[in-house]
């Protein structure tokens, strides 16, 4: 799963008001290299919530990107790339993703996280 | 004792035995378990069982490895990318594909370009997804919960041949009312303004069509089906056009695919109703004298039964005689 993901996921259970963040607890992180697309970061830019996405990236070890980011910033090379490299590069392979409502724990094996609630956590 | 009969007796009697043999074979062999799942893919899975137990370690990989399937799944969704009708800028868009399966639909996504996250319920199909590498997301889920997504980031949703699995109650605690519901509504939450969702659906029968449209009307969403060769039983096609937000669906909704549209009718409806003369005296049906099969008929079927291995009486010169007029 890439922090891209990470970002939309939000904890769907019974009586959650603010399922997100989701928490990161890695186990095994990989990286795996595509090709930047800088539009498609200047669309995504503006729908990522950058607090929950850099405390993200730091659970999963990478610790370069700034803490406030505007929109002035997206004309950085630098910049940019390293927040390609975070949305899309990093991916959580095993790993507990915790609600941070309920601290509830979503299981992630092979990338995958398991959504999958209990019959008394269903809406 | 009259030859005849008495041996006809004896080949029903054959004929029950091996039945009986058979019988113990089907019980035994998981071969023939696999066959009957056959037989049940090619009419309704949403019928034998759950998804998550249906499409287990063994239907997930003859589902992908099927070519069959894997050309159907990519021409669905590059029809249904064609319908969610994105914006041709040339920028990559967040797609969500729900009930992904093996990533097949989700391929023709990366494909385009663009970045796409998937669902399924079942975890053999996921893992296929793995192993086959798919660029997009994975997550396992059921639809049926409400997607846990943030509200306004997805650009488009597709999703091949899955919502109908919804109109199943496969727990005691399933209401398939409800969790259309929850389906619709989270899916609505978390598209941005303006976007679209395509489903292709296999609705088993009008109210179950009916049940998942008012879901999603319900929902807040305005569209409507898009049928693709409608006069076809093998090829007809039924996609659900959902948009979100304000935008207007009447002149966004694309029209149906015919036969016309690909070339391949030739105009032969017109043909098919004809007016027949009444007046025109019944053909006399002639008479075929020539009754059974006759003996080479007889001679190669024994053959055939031998070569399979039955028990099969010896040819004598009795084989296929021509009985007696007073027989």
């Amino acid at each position: 799963m890439r922090l891209l993901t990470h970002n939309m996921l939000s904890s769907n259970i019974r009586g959650v008001v603010n399922g997100f963040p989701l928490k990161i607890e890695a186990v095994k992180v990989v990286e795996k290299s595509v090709d930047m697309n800088t539009d498609f970061l200047k669309n995504m830019f503006e729908k990522i919530e950058w607090k929950a996405f850099v405390e993200a990236s730091v659970s999963m070890g990478y610790t370069e990107l700034p803490e406030e980011a505007d929109s002035s910033l997206l004309d950085s090379d630098e910049f940019l790339s390293r927040f390609h490299h975070a949305l899309l590069e990093l991916h959580l392979e095993e790993g507990v993703l915790v609600c941070p409502e309920t601290g509830r724990r979503f299981p992630v094996s092979k990338g995958i996280p398991n959504m999958l609630l209990h019959e008394d956590e269903e809406q | 004792m009259k030859p005849g009969p008495c041996k006809r007796i004896g080949l029903a009697r054959q004929k029950k035995k091996k039945r009986k043999k058979i019988g113990i074979l089907f019980a035994a062999t998981p071969l023939v378990s696999l066959g009957f799942r056959v037989f049940a893919m090619a009419s309704r899975p949403e019928r034998v069982a759950p998804p998550e137990i249906f499409y287990d370690d063994t239907e997930a990989r003859k589902y992908t490895s099927s070519s069959r399937i894997i050309d159907i799944q990519a021409s669905l969704s590059e029809r249904a990318l064609e319908l969610l009708a994105l914006p041709e800028d040339g920028v990559p868009k967040l797609l969500l594909d729900i009930g992904c399966g093996s990533g097949l639909s989700g391929e023709t996504l990366s494909e385009e370009g663009h970045h796409w996250i998937g669902l399924d319920i079942s975890p053999s199909m996921l893992n296929i997804a793995v192993e086959r590498e798919v660029e997009g997301d994975l997550l396992l889920s059921d639809m049926g919960q409400g997607l846990g997504l943030r509200p306004g980031i997805i650009d488009g949703a597709i999703s091949i041949s899955a919502v109908q699995w919804l109109c199943n109650a496969d727990r005691s605690s399933h209401n398939p009312r409800l969790r259309l519901k929850a389906f619709f509504t989270s899916l609505y939450r978390c598209l941005a303004n303006g976007a679209k969702a395509v489903f292709q659906v296999y609705p088993e029968n009008d109210d179950q069509r009916e049940l998942i449209l008012s879901a999603a009307m319900h929902a807040g969403f305005a569209g409507g089906i898009v049928v693709d060769f409608p006069h076809s039983s093998k090829k007809r096609k039924e996609f659900i056009v959902l948009a979100c937000g304000q935008q207007s669906m009447g002149a966004s909704l694309s029209k149906g695919k015919t036969e016309d549209e690909m070339g391949l009718s030739d105009g032969r409806e017109d043909q098919t109703v004809r007016f027949s003369d009444r007046h025109r005296p019944l053909k006399k049906q002639r008479k075929n004298d020539k009754s059974g099969k006759g003996k080479d008929w007889i001679l190669r079927k024994k053959e055939q039964m031998r070569r399979r291995g039955n028990d099969v009486p010896l040819d004598t010169k009795y084989t296929g005689r021509k009985r007696k007029g007073r027989f």
